[in-house]
């Protein structure tokens, strides 16, 4: 049967999606009294380009074998992919309300087996890319076309394991892989610069034999052009280095380390989802 | 490696007949793949990469991203199989294991070489005494230790057939046959290879044949002692060592491992909650082993079969005693 392709080119229209889903995020963060807030919002608009105009995927069969495929190496940020998987169809939004709840499909780090459309389980942090690689090599066997995509943050790279999954796709060549790195400055305890510095992150990678990619990862239409730009790539794997702001649209949350791991109150989610709305109003 | 005078020929090791069985099920199965972190010419996985290099994946000195992998892999329909020293896999990778593998019961497999302290001379940083128990202690996992070449062989198609993650170790020495060449192997399975009366030696590993040599020792000395080769740690069989507790009426385990942990706690857990009996557990007490001969490590660790020997006659003495005072 015909596999849907991604159709939705309107870089406005995405962003203005993605907005949207910010409030699905905080709320189910709100409802749960616990949570990602600060990491979700600056990693929404990259999943969000990427399920509805990249991917190819079906909701409607989820474990479809030629699909593209998407891991959240940063686990913790899953509001913002059960957020866009119900976006897509994958589920009833009306699971948001169990978020974090026992028996929740949708568990406080994702779950591969728990949830249609969740592709590995993460959480400790580290391990997407390596996974990701096992998938890009399973392509290759099975002489599919599929491309794997892997969301890592920047605290992140301080896991050794992801340089080990670096060295091997560069090695390889693998150009049907493609990482992005949320740069979003600051880690659990510190900003990344003080606590564990990645700079110069792009000749890192480049050292790895990846070709590097650095944007504005708030940008939707910068965003889906880099994907495009990443097919093009033949000889090595991609990696998008994309520049983001923890907290992304709520002005107390915004580079706000506080707001890494806590949910907002009443009054704060308040406060929040009429920020988004009129962010949402003006685009 | 032993004292008794019954010997049973030398076979290949078990990793060898690991590779062997790798190549075979490569022929068998396009979706069987193998990935290494630079042993293959240890763990054997290099017959199956001359002769299949588009399924096999050398990932460098990098475990954790190979676990990892094998996991992305196997969520594309294929069968991976990865290897390594029993101690890298299980250490260096444990967290990969945990998160990628066991709980969300991914269909990848495990095979750890080297295992237990019989690979001898490089010393304790590649001997492994704790495999088995990190294995054991992963829900969901199959933890399999082949005797010889005929089980290792077996078990590695049986792992292969196995829906779920299973961990696999093979040992680095040449291993005595102990099992006949039509030996049928279950995941959950054992081998009941004599029955006694005074006691039964639960072993897997090498140490089933040092069980079976201290069986035919005890013999000679007008006892009747059996052994059952308990190749699958988990899931165990409880069935053939519950009915070997009731028969025998004293239980001894004998493990290339740390005593704590693995098959001992395990038989020790099945005796207490369905047949207590009088039991007594060989392998390694709280401690690493050093550099030395095969041979000479056993014997200095107490895991030869003169050891085990002396072990089931103080089991004996012992669960006399409480059957005087009863």
């Amino acid at each position: 049967m015909a596999h849907p392709q991604p159709t939705l080119s309107d870089q406005a229209q995405l962003a203005r999606t993605a907005w949207r889903l910010r409030e699905d995020v905080l709320t189910m963060i709100a409802k749960a009294g616990s949570g990602h807030p600060g990491g979700s919002l600056s990693a929404i608009d990259i999943i969000t380009v990427l399920y509805l105009a990249v991917l190819r995927h079906d909701p409607r069969q989820p474990l479809w074998e030629g699909r593209d495929r998407f891991i959240l190496s940063k686990g913790h940020a899953c509001p913002a992919l059960y957020a866009v998987l119900a976006e897509c169809g994958y589920f009833d939004r009306s699971l948001f309300d169990n978020f974090r709840q026992l028996g929740s499909p949708l568990q406080g780090h994702p779950e591969l087996g728990r949830l249609a459309g969740v592709e590995a389980s993460t959480g400790s942090l580290g391990q997407g890319l390596s996974i990701g690689l096992g998938m890009a090599e399973g392509a290759r066997i099975t002489g599919r076309d599929a491309r794997v995509y892997v969301l890592t943050g920047d605290g992140e790279l301080d896991e050794g394991q992801v340089w080990e999954a670096a060295l091997y796709a560069g090695a390889r060549q693998l150009s049907n892989l493609v990482a992005i790195v949320d740069v979003n400055g600051q880690q659990l305890d510190d900003t990344t610069e003080r606590l564990m510095p990645l700079e110069p992150l792009a000749a890192k990678w480049e050292a790895f034999r990846w070709h590097v990619v650095s944007v504005d990862g708030h940008d939707t239409g910068a965003l889906l052009e880099a994907f495009e730009a990443a097919k093009r790539v033949s000889d090595r794997p991609t990696v998008i280095l994309a520049k983001t702001i923890k907290g992304r649209g709520v002005s107390f949350m915004e580079d706000n380390l506080e707001w890494h791991g806590q949910a907002p109150n009443a009054a704060q989610l308040e406060q929040a989802l009429a920020e988004l709305r009129a962010h949402r109003a003006s685009l | 490696m032993t004292t008794s005078t019954k010997t049973r020929p030398l076979g290949p090791a078990t990793r060898d007949a690991y590779g062997e069985a790798l190549v075979e099920l490569g022929r068998l199965n396009p979706a069987v793949v193998v990935l290494d972190a630079d042993l293959s010419k240890s763990t054997k996985s290099n017959g199956f990469a001359k002769a299949f290099p588009e399924r096999f994946m050398n990932v460098g000195i990098a475990e954790a991203n190979m676990v990892s992998m094998a996991a992305g892999l196997a969520s594309c329909g294929l069968i991976p199989f990865a290897s390594s020293f029993a101690s890298f896999l299980m250490a260096k990778s444990f967290d990969q294991l945990r998160m990628g593998v066991a709980n969300p019961r991914v269909n990848a497999k495990f095979v750890g070489s080297h295992g237990g302290i019989s690979l001898g001379e490089d010393g304790a940083s590649q001997q492994s005494v704790e495999d088995l128990a990190l294995a054991v202690a992963l829900p969901h996992m199959a933890v399999l230790v082949p005797a010889d070449a005929v089980a290792a062989k077996a078990l590695t198609f049986v792992a292969a057939a196995h829906a779920g993650p299973v961990f696999m170790r093979t040992g680095r020495p040449k291993a005595a046959l102990v099992h006949a060449p039509d030996a049928v192997f279950a995941v959950g399975g054992s081998h009941t290879l004599r029955t006694g009366r005074d006691l039964t030696i639960v072993a897997n590993g090498l140490m089933v044949h040092e069980a079976l040599c201290a069986a035919e020792m005890a013999e000679d000395l007008g006892l009747s002692v059996g052994v059952i080769d308990a190749y699958s740690v988990k899931p165990l069989d409880e069935a053939s060592i519950v009915k070997a507790a009731a028969d025998s009426g004293a239980l001894l385990v004998v493990e290339e491992h740390l005593t704590s942990g693995a098959l001992g706690a395990a038989v020790a857990q099945v005796c207490a909650r369905l047949r207590p009996v009088p039991m007594a557990f060989v392998g390694l007490q709280d401690t690493y082993a050093e550099s030395g001969t095969p041979e000479a490590l056993l014997e200095h660790f107490g895991l030869s079969a003169r050891h085990v020997l002396m072990a089931l006659q103080e089991l004996l003495v012992r669960k006399q005693a409480l059957m005087a005072g009863a």
